[in-house]
């Protein structure tokens, strides 16, 4: 399990492949039919939005596109709902919440 | 429309909207009785909430574990692709409606892509029928039908707590799609809480996919179940449900405690741990029965469910409050509301589980396509499973005295990070006793989510302590602008469209 993404569920009668996201600039391995949200969460980051007024972070909260919490910059394209997005090979994921060091796993 | 055009126009007969248990049994019906149909639903591929699956591109052949009414499923699934091939069904995923028109051919709905289209995916495809992928990933576009059946379905319904807009804390229904949509878990150790049956299923997902519960919190008791026991027992496929939890939390030794609820999240800036209480019938903390849990990743809340009412109010149907609080829409026997061609199935007609709403997207769809009364065996046992419902509601009310546990620094509307004191100030000082001059005092209920998650929580703090929202204020609640964000261009486009 350490070479690969964590989460990612082996497909049955195929090898699991890894796709290679950039977060905030940064390299994530990901899995084929994880959402942002998912891939995010897989590496232990739980906020990646900051609020406009109290610049709190937020991440997923309803997981089905209702909220708006999650929302994230997605290969420039802002205001994209982590939670629906699918993840592709190459993705440029952009957060407004600072990543503290150490916060990944 | 031709698929992957911009702006263009399709034409049917029937437009669904929702490809959900109601939704799909709604498309089925109408297709198989003759009718051209149109499936227009915001998810990438078909199921809904309740049958949501990782994507067929990674996972073909679902093969239904963790699910039930799979069969169900399969079945609606295949009549579904069946349809497609024939010509009869337009499935069009990936797409919004964000405002729906009635004029004189019918219905016009005007859509959005769900999700910005990678520029990749810009070139129209269209795959086969039977795909999980669609007739051409569309681009905006307008669905033009005689009759629509609207199955738009719900979401979770949330009760504001201190520091529920912590990272990690997320809704119960949240956790268990991000488990059927990713096949993993977004944390390691739960906390679970609420009330209604719907908590078991997420519970016993996390369980079953290696997550550690510390405990499910259930306000409610089962003793509440008591004088519902008739009704219950209609729905007997409810108790075996039932029993296959209570296997699952044994199994893994895990805690159900009733009359019990979370007062606090815990941590800076991420949850971290919660308190929690016991409470009286009414909700009421009683002292000195405080406990803690360390060590929480995520905190699942569930409080029953809301239906997505933006569509069916933005049409004029008429709505009556549920016995679970929530704003529904009213139909007759066939599903057709009170807007003549339109026709309403699933938890927009009152909460009822999947089940339910398969039946009512079937009598809607065979409704739609032409004028039928609904079929008898049908009807009896959508009335068994409103029984059920009903008495569902009323043995897990939201708590009368929640108001109670709110701090002034709460935040009741996450979007705008709007507290209860500044809620209750608008109350008494202004008197904004409505969702709509709350919104215009305090900005609850205008941002992102337009009031879907504070909506029913601001509108009971604006009617008083111990007092529910009034219909009224929850239909001035969902009544949005736009069902969804859309660009300036296609709100432009009106103009040409209609
Ligand atoms: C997150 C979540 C998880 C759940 N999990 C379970 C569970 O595990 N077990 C259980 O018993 N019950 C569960 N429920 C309850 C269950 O989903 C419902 O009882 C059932 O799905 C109702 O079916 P439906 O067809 O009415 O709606 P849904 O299944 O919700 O389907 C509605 C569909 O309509 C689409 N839609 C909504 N608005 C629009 C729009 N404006 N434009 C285009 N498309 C739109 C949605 O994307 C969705 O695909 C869950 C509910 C939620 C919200
Ligand atoms: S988590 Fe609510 S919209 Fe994504």
């Amino acid at each position: 399990m350490s070479t690969q993404a964590q989460g990612a569920a082996e497909t049955p009668g195929g090898p699991t492949v890894e796709l290679t996201l950039r977060f905030d600039g940064r390299p994530l391995k990901a899995a084929p039919g994880q959402s942002v949200g998912g891939a995010l969460a897989a590496h232990g980051i739980t906020a990646w939005r900051s609020t406009r007024k109290g610049a709190r972070p937020r991440g997923l909260f309803c997981g089905i596109g209702v909220c708006f919490d999650c929302l994230v910059t997605v290969d420039g394209a802002a205001n994209q709902r982590a939670c629906l997005v699918e993840v592709r090979d190459g993705m440029q994921i952009d957060g407004s919440y600072p990543q503290a060091e150490g916060d990944r796993q | 429309m031709s698929p992957g055009k911009v702006g263009s126009i399709m034409k049917a007969d029937v437009a669904v909207v929702g490809a959900g248990p109601a939704g799909l049994a709604a498309a089925v019906a109408a297709a198989e009785a003759g009718a051209l149909v149109a499936v227009v639903d915001a998810g990438a591929q078909p199921g809904g909430q309740f049958w949501r699956h990782r994507p067929e591109t990674v996972v073909p052949e679902p093969d239904g574990s963790g699910h039930h009414g799979w069969r169900s499923y399969v079945d609606l699934r295949a009549r579904f692709d069946a349809a497609r091939r024939r010509g009869q069904i337009i499935y069009l995923p990936g797409l919004q409606v964000w405002m729906p028109e009635k004029n004189d051919a019918g219905f016009t709905l005007h859509t959005t892509p769900a999700v910005a289209r990678a520029r990749s995916e810009d070139a129209a495809t269209n795959d086969p029928a039977g795909s999980g992928a669609g007739n051409g990933p569309a681009g905006s576009g307008t669905v033009v039908a005689r009759r629509l059946v609207l199955c738009p379905g719900g979401y979770d319904r949330q009760l504001p707590v201190p520091g529920w807009e912590l990272p990690g804390v997320m809704a119960a229904g949240g956790i268990q799609a991000f488990l059927k949509g990713n096949g993993t878990l977004p944390g390691r150790r739960f906390v679970v809480a609420g009330t209604g049956p719907f908590l078991l299923p997420v519970a016993a997902g996390i369980a079953e996919a290696g997550g550690q519960v510390l405990a499910v919190l259930e306000s409610s008791s089962p003793a509440a179940w008591l004088p519902h026991l008739r009704a219950a027992a209609g729905v007997p496929e409810k108790a075996l449900e039932g029993a296959e939890y209570a296997a699952v939390f044994a199994r893994h030794r895990i805690p159900y405690r009733t009359r019990s609820i979370v007062t606090e999240i815990l941590g800076q800036d991420r949850a971290s741990g919660v308190r929690t209480a016991k409470v009286d019938a009414d909700g009421r903390v009683r002292p000195g029965t405080e406990g803690v849990y360390d060590d929480v990743d995520v905190v699942g809340f569930g409080w029953g469910f809301t239906p997505q009412m933006e569509l069916p109010v933005a049409l004029g149907a008429d709505t009556r409050l549920d016995a679970d609080g929530s704003l529904v829409g009213i139909v007759d026997e066939r599903q057709e509301s009170s807007i003549p061609g339109l026709f309403l199935a699933g938890e927009v007609t009152g909460v009822g589980g999947a089940s339910l709403a398969v039946i009512e997207g079937l009598t809607a769809g065979a409704a739609a396509a032409r004028e039928r009364a609904a079929d008898k065996a049908d009807a009896s046992r959508a009335t068994r499973h409103r029984r059920f419902a009903e008495a569902m509601h009323h043995a897990h009310p939201v708590p009368a005295a929640w108001q109670e546990w709110l701090t002034p620094d709460t935040t009741v509307c996450r979007c705008e990070e709007v507290t209860a004191s500044q809620i209750t100030e608008a109350r008494d000082t202004l008197g904004a006793r409505d969702s709509r001059s709350l919104k215009s005092f305090t900005r609850a209920g205008m941002g992102w989510c337009q009031g879907r998650v504070c909506g029913f929580a601001a509108g009971c703090l604006a009617a008083g302590q111990r007092v529910s929202a009034s219909a009224q204020s929850l239909s001035d609640a969902a009544k949005r602008p736009l069902g969804a964000p859309v660009s300036i261009g296609e709100l432009a486009s009106l103009e040409t469209d209609s």
